[in-house]
């Protein structure tokens, strides 16, 4: 029981929004300049094509777009689980904590679901369910979520397979 | 995308997706709206709340010109992403007189690395090229501001005096006179500056930076000081090259200026002629180092404001950026 109370204390100063946990496993130096407000402009087609994905695929679903604390904000909710669509399993272990958070954040609120990753494009989709493994898991991203946000400047300029696709290709390296 | 520049009397307005440009006589050019990265307005045009607002939710800017073609303002979409660390960063930087200093004098550095590389194409400069040099080494000893301006100022002075040597005699320079410019190459070096400081003024809107707080010029100066001390290293990169060539090709002719009592200025076809350059300029390419990629003299001025982000957030120190092909 105190350890719970514990738990709940530390959950309300380390949540965070299910995008920040998501860039922390993608890039730490993203996070950290997203965080200060230093975003790109999206008019990468990418990010289009998703938003169109997500509008489209699936029309019938009865709740899409679950904003909650204005922190997470669930793509669709079923009855038992909630889902993600994404264009690409591209980043599929970022996509995955993002989705574990949001498993372990509705969980905190008393909802126990399991979550869906669709991945129309591909004819795919994964399962992600919240084990004991994956609940630490996504407590010690939010402590590095808060570790990396807390530093004083950006994480230094690493390059990854990836810079060349990310929105901030040309701030990190221009 | 890309600028869209209005010359004609007339009206531009929306419909549905599509802006219209419509000239006194009735002609219509339809541009669809991803296109336009910029409209730049040197006719006498009418333009209602119904496209403004479009245009702000399509975050478009219009600059505005005058009748002799200067900058006179701007309709800026109402900033979207602004980071508050950012700017209180921009802001100690003014404040704090060695981190101001080291700004200033990069942008005067930057500048006189194209300065020079502009008289080293012609000859017998070589005289001007080592005056302004030692107006730099002068600069560097000094660490005010004030100091600073000054050297930046003479060193300018003597650059505007090489023009005579570059430039055909028809164009000579007596001094450079910007309020009002008084003979055709002053009225040509003030609209292509102009064209300069808008175009950096659109590339720091789309970035997080505060356009009002700037290091070389004081931020009272003008309204978006912050674009005037970067399009200090474009002005010779870009604008001046242009004027060169414009004028050593008699491309341009005296005819293209007209004078009025007070100004002189140039005239609709010079405008059209300096912007075609202009244009074509800007979207010129080049490799780049780092990025491994092909990138446009535009994004140049955008990267010099990313570039002066990563300062700011302590990430990567600011260095000018300088031509190296
Ligand atoms: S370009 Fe590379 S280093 Fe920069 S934010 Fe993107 S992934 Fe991170």
């Amino acid at each position: 029981m105190a350890e719970d109370i514990i738990d709940i204390i530390n959950f309300q100063s380390l949540k965070t929004t299910g995008i920040k946990v998501n860039y922390l496993y993608v890039c730490e130096r993203k996070l950290w300049l997203f965080d200060r407000g230093i975003q790109m402009e999206s008019t990468s087609d990418k990010v289009l094509i998703g938003k169109l994905l997500g509008e489209d695929s699936y029309p019938r679903e009865e709740k899409r777009d679950m904003m909650i604390d204005n922190l997470i904000n669930i793509d669709i909710v079923g009855n038992n689980e909630i889902r993600e669509v994404k264009y690409s399993n591209r980043m599929y272990n970022a996509d995955r904590i993002q989705l574990l958070y949001y498993l372990y954040y509705l969980k905190q609120l008393g909802i126990e679901k399991k979550g869906i990753i669709n991945y129309p494009k591909m004819r795919k989709r994964e399962e992600i369910i919240l084990t004991d493994d994956g609940a630490r898991e996504v407590e010690a991203a939010l402590v590095r979520v808060k570790e990396i946000v807390g530093m004083d400047k950006p994480p230094e300029l690493q390059k990854k397979p990836y810079c060349t696709k990310c929105a901030y290709y040309e701030f990190c390296f221009g | 995308m890309r600028n869209y520049y209005i010359f004609s009397n007339g009206r531009i307005r929306r419909k549905e997706n599509t802006v219209y440009i419509e000239n006194e006589q009735g002609e219509k050019r339809a541009i669809p709206i991803e296109d336009i990265d910029t409209i730049h307005v040197f006719g006498e045009v009418d333009l209602n709340t119904k496209l403004l607002n479009f245009l702000a939710q399509q975050n478009k800017i219009v600059h505005f010109y005058n009748y002799y073609g200067f900058y006179s303002g701007s309709f800026m979409p109402r900033d979207r992403n602004v980071s508050g660390e950012l700017l209180v960063k921009q802001v100690e930087y003014y404040l704090d007189n060695e981190k101001r200093f080291y700004l200033a004098y990069s942008f005067v550095e930057g500048a006189t690395f194209h300065i020079l590389r502009n008289l080293r194409e012609y000859k017998n400069t070589e005289n001007f090229q080592e005056k302004i040099r030692t107006e730099m080494i002068k600069a560097l000893e000094t660490n005010t501001i004030n100091e600073l301006m000054g050297c930046e100022g003479r060193a300018r002075d003597i650059y505007y005096e090489a023009f005579n040597v570059i430039l055909k005699p028809e164009f000579f320079i007596d001094k450079r006179q910007k309020r009002p410019p008084t003979n055709p190459i002053n009225a040509l070096i003030s609209f292509a500056n102009s064209m300069i400081y808008s175009t950096v003024l659109s590339e720091i809107y789309h970035t997080q930076l505060n356009p009002t707080i700037s290091y070389l010029h004081e931020p009272r100066q003008r309204r978006y000081s912050l674009s005037l001390d970067i399009a200090e290293i474009f002005k010779p990169l870009i604008a001046d090259t242009i004027i060169f060539k414009l004028v050593n090709n008699n491309m341009l002719k005296i005819e293209d200026f007209e004078e009025d009592v007070n100004y002189c200025y140039l005239n609709n076809t010079g405008r059209k002629k300096f912007i075609k350059e202009f244009d074509q300029k800007l979207a010129t390419t080049i490799k780049h180092r780092k990025l491994k990629r092909h990138v446009s003299y535009r994004s140049l001025i955008r990267f010099e404001c990313y570039k002066l982000i990563k300062h700011l957030i302590n990430d990567e120190l600011y260095k000018p950026f300088k031509a190296w092909w």
